[in-house]
């Protein structure tokens, strides 16, 4: 095991009656990473998340931090914060007494407490509001209260659970970025829930996709949505195409009827496999120059490209281009070898189908709405 | 928030609060400020402080209605203050129980409840019978401060329970989680968040258990015998015995500005914090 493993942990399994919530979960978190915990809700990624913060005990397997074992101690003994879903800030207490609230349980002196809430609230933007009621605030403004007030005590690890999802998509994206800034700063590990696939790629260094209690994948952004893992990881990260395929050999996969050129190897001989193909990487070309054709059945323009839906041979794809085709139209599809990524089967195949009763508003539904995990 | 509620569907609480509030205040007003003729005066309150020994002894029964009924709210709050907690804190069928548990004495009238006592307290009583047949010796019970006391926390407990336990129940678990996430243990959650944030139940059940108390006869009568006088028999002589309303009025005005008084103190307690559950 590396060095500067932060925490550790080591086949941890939970169950709620009789339910199982985590199933056989190993994961280790490196010195100043910044983890992100992805997956639709009821994933398990909170329960992960209040396992290491000590407000739920496995049922089985360790939670170590460095070498030393967690199991016993209580939340307030170790040396993580949190960042709750819904700030959970002091209503009694005024901002500055928030933030001072760790401190002074800490037992620092006056002086050094008023020192660390001034510096805290600047991080945070907030300098100026130490008198301020904590209801008097926006929800962005309380959530960087609950910031400073985890940030003030120094903590080694910070676990953040889905903390932006109250927050409009505008002041999403802001706080995101000073988040991410401030991690960079401070250099504290954070560990951070959510189900927002587009927030796990644009922050983290490392992403954990989680589904039904269990780690479908773990990797760098690049890596779980260039490579994904099965056919959960394609479906829930991004969107993709994913079709039924068999690789006749290496560098060779056969689907849609047609056989393509590829970059992946090291399958059996005519082994099932899924294949990816992403929307934005299938080149809409003149029908006559495709492998395949197929028929544009709708069209919706999302700003910087169009999405169609393109029903090739009764398989509806994904395609997005920055030009334009009308309802009807009969394009041509050619995809590069580099462009086709196969994965094995797994359970998920035959549960994620083409884009036949694809709705945005769908979409949204089954990600996972936030709150209850 | 700010709807203009339709004056008709004020109508009847408008009503009643003039019928059953106003009119009689106006009356314990009018008749403590007036003579057997109708006519305006001061003298009521003059004959009330007229000698230095009428003085004291006013003072004395003021004094000691004020000192039970705070040993009592006193009581009341050390006793509920854990059940409330208790009850927040259990599961939702022990909830349903021990509310029950608390509320099935208000059912029964609170007259038959305060004489109950006496049989159980009486010097031939149930607990020195029980005594008696352990050869230990009597003990008296009955006609002491004690009992009297004793006949408040029962009758009024749930009042300071009650309101309590409401706040606690609203208090946010994710509170409680960030405390101790920022380093507070138990005693430290309790300290720092729950107390502090149960304040306004805490202010709301004082109110409801000091005022029954201060100005209650029928249990320092029942419970407390002939020796003790508190304000609340003195007024009740003044009508039922004495028949001078003029002097009962008096006393209950004064009574009135003495719990407004106390209410005062107790709102500073309660102020900027979010709940409603003070009552005035």
């Amino acid at each position: 095991m590396e060095k500067d493993v932060v925490i550790d942990l080591r086949h941890i399994s939970l169950q709620f009656d009789g339910q199982p919530i985590l199933k056989d979960l190993n994961l280790y978190i490196r010195n100043g990473e910044f983890v992100t915990l992805l997956g639709p809700s009821g994933c398990g990624k909170t329960t992960t998340l209040r396992i290491i913060a000590g407000f739920l005990e496995p049922d089985g397997g360790e939670v170590r931090f460095g070498e030393k074992s967690m199991r016993g101690t209580p939340p307030h003994r170790r040396p993580v914060n949190t960042i709750f879903q819904r700030y959970a800030l002091f209503p009694h207490l005024n901002v500055y007494k928030n933030v001072a609230f760790g401190l002074k349980l800490r037992k620092l002196p006056k002086e050094e407490i008023a020192r660390r809430v001034t510096e805290m609230l600047r991080i945070v933007n907030l300098s100026g509001f130490e008198k301020r009621s904590v209801a008097s605030l926006s929800g962005g403004q309380q959530q960087r209260v609950a910031i400073a007030r985890a940030l003030a005590v120094k903590p080694k690890v910070l676990l953040l659970d889905e903390p932006l999802g109250a927050l409009d998509l505008k002041l999403r994206k802001d706080m995101q970025m000073e988040l991410k800034s401030i991690q960079h700063q401070l250099g504290i590990t954070f560990i951070y829930v959510t189900h927002d696939q587009e927030e796990a790629l644009s922050m983290s260094d490392t992403i954990v996709v989680m589904d039904a209690g269990e780690i479908q994948q773990i990797g760098t952004p690049k890596d779980v949505y260039d490579e994904p893992k099965n056919a959960f990881v394609a479906d829930f990260i991004g969107e993709s195409n994913i079709l039924d395929g068999v690789m006749p050999g290496d560098y060779l996969v056969r689907f849609a009827g047609m056989r393509f050129p590829c970059v992946d190897k090291g399958f059996e001989k005519n082994e099932r496999v899924d294949v990816v193909i992403r929307p934005e990487d299938v080149d809409v070309v003149p029908p006559q120059d495709g492998v395949l054709q197929g028929t544009v059945t709708s069209v919706t323009f999302k700003g910087m490209h169009y999405e169609f839906i393109v029903d090739v041979k009764g398989f509806k794809w994904m395609i997005q281009s920055t030009d334009v085709q009308r309802e009807g139209d009969v394009i041509g599809i050619s995809i590069k070898p580099e462009e086709i990524h196969i994965m094995k089967k797994s359970a998920y195949s035959e549960l994620i189908g083409d884009y036949s009763c694809f709705s945005d508003e769908f979409e949204e539904l089954s990600n996972a709405a936030p709150g209850e995990d | 928030m700010k709807k203009r509620s339709s004056p008709l569907l004020n109508a009847p609480y408008m009503l009643w609060c003039l019928l059953f509030v106003l009119v009689p205040m106006g009356m314990v007003v009018f008749y403590a400020f007036s003579d057997r003729q109708g006519g305006f005066t001061l003298e009521i309150f003059r004959a009330l402080t007229a000698t230095a020994e009428k003085r004291a002894s006013l003072a004395h029964v003021f004094g000691y209605s004020m000192l039970y009924a705070l040993a009592a709210t006193a009581i009341c709050l050390l006793l509920a203050y854990p059940l409330a907690y208790f009850m927040a804190h259990s599961g939702r069928s022990a909830q349903r129980n021990l509310m029950l548990l608390i509320m099935v004495p208000m059912w029964m009238n609170f007259l038959i409840c305060t004489y109950s006592w006496r049989t159980i307290l009486n010097d031939n009583g149930v607990i020195n019978s029980l005594l008696g047949w352990l050869h230990l010796p009597a003990v008296r019970m009955l006609f002491t401060p004690g009992a009297v006391i004793l006949g408040m926390v029962y009758n009024f407990l749930p009042y300071m329970a009650l309101p309590i336990f409401t706040v606690m129940q609203k208090l946010s678990p994710s509170l409680v989680e960030a405390a101790q996430d920022l380093g507070a243990t138990g005693f430290g959650v309790l300290r720092k968040v729950t107390l502090p944030m149960s304040l306004p139940g805490i202010a709301s059940g004082i109110t409801m258990v000091f005022v029954p108390s201060v100005s209650t006869f029928y249990i320092s009568q029942k419970l407390g015998g002939s020796k003790t006088m508190l304000i609340g028999d003195l007024i009740e002589m003044q009508f039922l015995t004495a028949y001078d309303y003029n002097t009962g009025a008096a006393l209950s005005l004064i009574l009135m500005l003495l719990i407004v008084l106390c209410m005062m103190v107790m709102k500073r307690f309660s102020d900027g914090s979010e709940e409603g559950a003070f009552v005035v």
